[in-house]
């Protein structure tokens, strides 16, 4: 059964090509069975798309057509989608409602720890203080945390390259002890 | 290393590496100092500190905290696919009277530096793409391909006799017989590896010299930091890969440069660091009279302003001044004199600049083609915006220029990353004239 936020998203998505229409259509359930209807993710190390930002998913999309970003089973997924594709996909992940902040009893002074750190280190001048990004810059806020950490840890390894160079400029300080205090607060943060 | 500089060059320049070696190993012994997350459970959110230290080497140092302007600014992300080549804003690009803009290409994302082979083929490498394009031109008809995928940051890409060198992020590999290898996906043999890997300014320009030896740099490894040995300046080697040497300190990041042709002296152009305000530092154009000279960076911008951090101690008069300011963080990139005859004379031996133009300043300066006109002894009488509308009056961007290029026909070529596509300048009768 599809959400009513997936349809919502459906119903707006009319700037493309029918041909573009009609593929995310058929598609979108495939994406979504993975990532999660209305924008969560329930699986690990799959992350939420919901309320992303459309130009960074178009980012993503084109370097996993390209091979530029290597990960199973995305590489196949994109392989033959057209420019217009990957920015029907995005427009429509965009309109999809943003994820919750992972729920349960939380650690007080953990997140306090990991507070300074974002202060610290800016990312919400990119990521800005909501953590819902802008343009290139991904919406983190209420990410699932393993994804956090995976993705935190593969830019500081640089097994996972940035379309630019911005994150590896500033993951490498960062240490993975910190890199776990981060995921677990943005992962939360309300 | 090879080839000696003169002596006294030489102590200066290692005197100067060995006080930025010994700062760069202080500094890099400062993260085990830095405060490491509390030990003890702190009893409820604290409040953040506004200005705790940022990691040495931040992009981010120096931006000042809680400025609503300043959080307004970024590095301006260019659209990950190619502009249509019928999209292409072909009517608000403004050239001087009696010069013409066409499309000359288009559908390559990124599209960065070129190289130009006997045949009219243009290599064009890209920066945040992992392709080097060709573009053919057979009577007339000309004809993208994808020569290469997969490769790391390509930003860099040179010719000589038959073969092709492509400098990544931290290799310089070449492609034997490129032209019979267009669409067969070559394979680029490495010839050299001796490089850091750092993301920051660590994409390349090529260049071969009339000294017939491959030109790069090694970009800071940041926005503005003190770094070891092995950055911040340009090296040169043989076509094989052998004989690797430095040849001048001090640099920032050049993304562009060429040799005078009367002179043969090499000009750079070499971009000034971010946040330090938003008219200052200018970008400059430097030129190499001596071997083994320091340009002063990070400590001495522009000729005049010792670095608010990393100048005290330092005097800019120890440094080779610039010869041009270039505009604040225009982001001068490509540069090239013009050789051919078919501009007006006034133009040959002239250089053209692609500024990609600024991010880090409110009101955007740059995105044009500027001309640098020069005197006789290769100083610079001028330097003029000549080909401008990739920035708008309303402060955006709908083209940024990265590299220009002479044709053999006396025509120049413009790449332009943020949509794509090679643009070129021709003089004379064209029916298809750009708008005024």
């Amino acid at each position: 059964m599809r959400s009513f936020a997936a349809a919502f998203a459906l119903g707006c998505f009319v700037a493309l090509p029918a041909s573009a229409q009609q593929l995310v259509k058929e598609r979108l359930p495939t994406c979504l069975a993975c990532h999660g209807e209305n924008g969560q993710s329930q699986l690990e190390g799959v992350p939420s798309l919901g309320a992303q930002q459309a130009f960074y998913v178009t980012v993503q999309l084109l370097m996993f057509r390209e091979k530029m970003r290597v990960a199973d089973p995305m590489n196949d997924m994109a392989k033959d989608l057209t420019d217009t594709d990957l920015q029907g996909f995005a427009e429509i992940i965009s309109q999809l409602p943003a994820p919750k902040p992972a729920a349960g009893p939380v650690d007080d002074a953990r997140m306090a720890r990991a507070q300074v750190l974002v202060q610290q280190n800016r990312c919400n001048f990119c990521h800005l203080p909501n953590f819902a990004g802008q343009q290139n810059v991904p919406r983190i806020g209420a990410q699932r945390e393993d994804y956090l950490v995976k993705a935190l840890r593969g830019y500081k390894d640089n097994s996972r390259h940035g379309y630019d160079a911005s994150m590896a400029d500033v993951i490498a300080p960062i240490t993975d002890e910190q890199i776990l205090d981060l995921a677990y607060y943005i992962a939360r943060v309300k | 290393m090879t080839r000696r500089v003169p002596r006294g060059t030489l102590l200066a320049a290692t005197l100067a590496l060995l006080a930025t070696t010994a700062l760069a190993q202080q500094q890099q012994e400062a993260p085990a100092q830095a405060p490491a997350p509390a030990a003890t459970p702190a009893p409820a959110p604290a409040p953040a500190p506004a200005a705790a230290a940022l990691p040495p080497g931040s992009p981010l140092i120096g931006r000042p905290d809680n400025n609503p302007a300043a959080a307004k600014l970024a590095p301006v992300p260019a659209p990950p696919l190619a502009t249509a080549e019928n999209k292409l804003p072909l009517d608000k690009l403004k050239a001087p009277k009696g010069f013409n803009i066409e499309v000359y290409a288009s559908g390559m994302p990124n599209a960065r530096s070129m190289a130009l082979d006997e045949k009219g083929t243009v290599f064009v490498g890209s920066r945040l793409q992992d392709k080097v394009y060709a573009i053919t031109n057979k009577d007339g008809k000309r004809q993208v391909h994808v020569l290469v995928s997969g490769l790391y940051r390509p930003n860099g890409v040179a010719y000589k006799n038959g073969t092709l060198y492509i400098a990544e992020l931290s290799q310089i590999s070449k492609i034997d017989n490129v032209e019979d290898q267009i669409d067969k996906s070559p394979k680029p043999v490495v010839i050299y590896k001796d490089l850091p890997k750092d993301e920051a300014h660590g994409w390349k320009f090529l260049a071969i010299g009339p000294d017939n030896k491959l030109y790069f740099e090694v970009g800071q490894p940041g926005n503005n930091v003190l770094h070891d040995d092995n950055h911040g300046q340009m090296r040169r080697m043989n076509l094989d890969g052998t004989g690797a040497e430095k040849i001048a300190f001090g640099i920032r990041n050049t993304v562009g440069f060429d040799w005078n042709p009367k002179t043969h002296e090499l000009y750079f152009t070499d971009n000034g660091r971010d946040w330090l305000s938003e008219d200052l530092p200018n970008d400059e154009l430097n030129r190499i009279t001596k071997l083994g000279q320091d340009f002063g960076e990070p400590y001495c911008h522009q000729g005049n302003i010792p670095d608010i951090e990393f100048g005290w101690g330092h005097d800019c008069k120890d440094y080779v001044p610039p010869i041009a300011l270039m505009g604040p963080h225009a982001a001068a990139l490509g540069m090239r004199f013009y050789t051919g005859s078919m501009f007006p004379s006034e133009y040959r031996d002239q250089i053209f600049v692609a500024r990609h133009g600024s991010w880090n300043k409110s009101k955007k300066f740059g995105g044009d083609i500027a001309l640098v006109k020069l005197n006789k002894d290769g100083s610079v009488k001028s330097v003029e915006p000549f080909i401008t509308g990739f920035l708008q009056p309303d402060n955006n961007y709908v083209g940024r220029p990265v590299d220009v290029m002479n044709m053999p026909d006396g025509s120049m070529l413009i790449s332009d990353d943020w949509n794509g596509a090679i643009w070129r300048l021709t003089y004379g009768p064209n029916k298809k004239v750009a708008g005024r």
